[in-house]
């Protein structure tokens, strides 16, 4: 069976004339994904920006996109942390009307109106070339102007050991909010490729909550794009527990004055897991605010990566941009790579970025442990306490309950 | 009873204790007095089984079973309680579910059913009152942002409520008001009785005064160089170490 870039590519061309949407698009894209490969991959120059991450181990897998699924994407379903909320369900990366629950409006399916955005760069990045090349369904939604959405829940579920390129646009009109919480997690060995961007109009608020909690031997890429205007907030955070190899991509721009991007993101990560979180923070107007910290948990042989950009243009002056990675490392073992950037061609910012790597501290794991806590239990009390800066960053008590839920489950899984 | 016996301790290599031997029978308090850099904070550390100090020679057993083979956590559930000099804070880990932690872990090792929150801060609030402590301790971060005494009063409330058998207090009395010196020694006084022992390390006279010692040790150069009733505290206060060191050496 071929594997790799050729066996995307052979499935493009057999697809030809049947997928959806604009077809010179996808043959630029093809173009583009036949130049640069799967990052990693056997024909490889080497990229900068998957410098610490290689696909090599997707580029080794066969998936089976024909394939019946082999598990139950109602039992999955039913095992993830639902809210009380619309919730748009793909399974293997097909919309599921039956398993979905409606928001009110503004909800369109790729398969039946495609729509590719324009915001992503399929020539600079190789995933979203070939996300661009295969996208089949995915969801538009758009809030219409001063209309508050509420919650939209957006899930991914993979029962098959196939490879999805699921295609999203959001679009917020004007003033408008919403609350997007995207849960990812299937059983298997497949691959979730999802492109997502997102136009957030003045004065629109975006919260982005992501729950990655994809099954162990998965491969999880996820690029986003934002555009945020003027006095509009994207305000993202990212919770990665699961997959073999995980690479979370975000390109925020902020476009007009007095914009506001949150990127926070944790990684807890075991075994020989790999998780990149890799972001591009765009500042081309005059004062707008960045703030971002990214924490990795590394047990095991686990590698995390954080990647981060500030780009401060030459006209956006009070910039206030603010990065850190900060890594717990839980084992002799695990690695991480930390790259931090500030790129600024304006003169009047304020711009910070740190990196610091420890473990657990001795002291006050003996304090735990002489009031008679046992070690394990002590390891994941002063875990959770590192952890519980990055979560604090998610407002919603509901929304963070749950995620804390899923990261006691994950302890659990640990210790089993 | 607390056994020590010949007990040796050397820390990166440097013997700090050389050859402690020092009985406690149950329902005992005794003090322990001596010069910064004697080794007390030492012998706390390693009665409750701190991993940096190694245990070069010598045996400690409490209530008839051996201390020093035990995990921390395991001492703690036998009863052993460190009251530390320079308490740790803990950021991001609330005080209230800290202590129901620790509490509920020595109850499952005593096979005993845990609390729940509700019963859990029943208990504590009944505490904090007891030692005259704001309730919002309970809310805060484990030490985070506490004065130099509120640490030292926190101590003394995971004492209270973890009930040891014996209680190491080092210089719990330290940077502590009149009022909460007393409140500290009410704390230790209540938990007094035929299966409770203590070890108070201490400088000061005062503190004894409240609670009063069966034996004051007076602990130097990794040695315990005199053994008194209480007054030899007092016999301290006026006169130093000087004279005690040079006597025995
Ligand atoms: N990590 C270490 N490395 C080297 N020496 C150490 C270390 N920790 C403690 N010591 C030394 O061990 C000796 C005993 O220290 P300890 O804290 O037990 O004294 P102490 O009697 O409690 O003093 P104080 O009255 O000032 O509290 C001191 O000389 C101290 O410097
Ligand atoms: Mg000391």
């Amino acid at each position: 069976m071929t594997t790799g870039a050729i066996a995307f590519l052979e499935r493009y061309q057999s697809l030809i004339g049947r997928l959806p949407g604009d077809s010179a698009l996808r043959a630029a894209a093809a173009a583009a994904f036949r130049t640069a490969g799967l990052p990693g991959g056997t024909q490889q120059r080497r990229i900068e920006a998957w410098k610490y991450t290689s696909l090599r181990p997707v580029a080794e897998t066969a998936f089976k996109p024909d394939a019946a699924p082999r598990h139950e994407a109602e039992t999955i379903l039913t095992g993830l942390p639902l809210l009380d909320a619309p919730r748009l369900v793909f399974v293997d990366g097909a919309f599921r009307p039956d398993l979905s629950v409606m928001p009110t409006a503004g909800f369109a399916r790729f398969a039946e109106q495609p729509d590719f955005g324009t915001l992503s760069w399929p020539d600079r990045e190789p995933m979203v070339a070939l996300n661009t090349m295969l996208a089949e369904d995915g969801a538009a939604l758009h809030v219409p102007a001063g209309y508050d959405a509420g919650v939209v829940q957006l899930i991914s579920i993979a029962a098959s050991d196939a490879d999805f390129h699921p295609r999203h646009v959001i679009r917020l009109g004007k003033g408008s909010q919403l609350t997007l919480v995207e849960v990812s997690a299937g059983q298997g060995t497949y691959l979730l490729n999802t492109v997502a961007e997102f136009h957030i109009a003045d004065g629109a608020h975006l919260t982005h909550i992501r729950l990655q909690d994809e099954a162990a031997s998965a491969f999880h890429i996820s690029t986003t794009y934002a555009d945020v205007e003027a006095g509009a907030t994207y305000d993202s955070f990212t919770l990665n527990l699961g997959a073999q190899l995980s690479r979370t991509e975000v390109h925020a721009q902020l476009t007009g004055a007095g914009a506001i991007a949150h990127l926070n993101a944790a990684q807890l990560l075991a075994g020989s897991q790999h998780a990149d979180f890799t972001s591009v923070v765009g500042h081309t107007a005059p004062g707008c605010t960045s703030r971002q910290t990214v924490k990795n948990v590394l047990a095991g042989r686990s590698r995390g990566v954080f990647q981060g950009r500030i780009e401060v243009a030459r006209d956006a002056q009070k910039t206030d941009g603010y990065q850190m990675n900060q890594a717990l490392l839980l084992s002799p073992y695990a690695e991480v790579d930390s790259k931090p950037e500030l790129e600024i061609f304006a003169d009047d910012v304020k711009c910070s970025h740190g990196a610091t790597v420890g473990e657990l501290d001795a002291e006050q794991m003996f304090y735990l442990r002489s009031r008679g806590i046992p070690d394990a239990e002590a390891r994941s009390i002063l875990v959770r306490a590192f952890l519980a800066e990055a979560l604090d960053a998610v407002a919603d008590d509901t929304i963070r309950f749950r995620l804390e839920a899923a990261v006691e489950r994950w302890w659990e899984r640990q210790k089993a | 009873m607390l056994d020590i016996r010949g007990l040796a301790a050397s820390i990166n290599d440097k013997p700090i204790l050389k050859g402690i031997d020092l009985t406690v029978p149950e329902g005992e308090v005794h003090a322990i007095m001596g010069p910064n850099g004697s080794g007390k904070s030492t012998l706390g550390y390693v009665l409750s089984g701190r991993e940096d100090y190694e245990v070069t020679a010598g045996t400690v057993t409490f209530n008839d079973v051996d201390l020093l083979g035990m995990a921390p956590e395991d001492r703690a559930a036998a009863g052993v309680f460190l009251a530390f000099q320079a308490p740790i804070e803990l950021p991001g880990v609330n005080n209230a579910n800290f202590l129901r932690t620790a509490l509920n872990a020595i109850r499952r090792a005593h096979g005993e059913s845990e609390l729940d929150a509700v019963q859990f801060l029943k208990l504590a609030r009944a505490e904090t009152k007891r030692l005259a402590m704001p309730d919002d301790m309970l809310k805060r971060n484990v030490n985070v942002g506490f004065s130099g005494g509120e640490k030292k009063r926190n101590e003394v409330l995971q004492m209270a409520i973890l009930r040891p058998k014996l209680a190491i207090l080092d210089e719990t009395d330290s940077g502590l008001d009149i009022d909460a010196l007393k409140i500290v020694a009410d704390g230790v006084n209540a938990l007094r009785g035929p299966k409770f022992s203590a070890l108070v390390i201490t400088h000061h006279q005062r503190l004894l005064d409240h609670l009063v010692p069966n034996r004051v040790h007076v602990l130097a150069g990794g040695r315990i160089v005199r053994t008194g009733g209480p007054e030899l505290a007092k016999e301290l206060e006026k006169s130093g170490y000087a004279g005690l060191i040079a006597e025995a050496a």
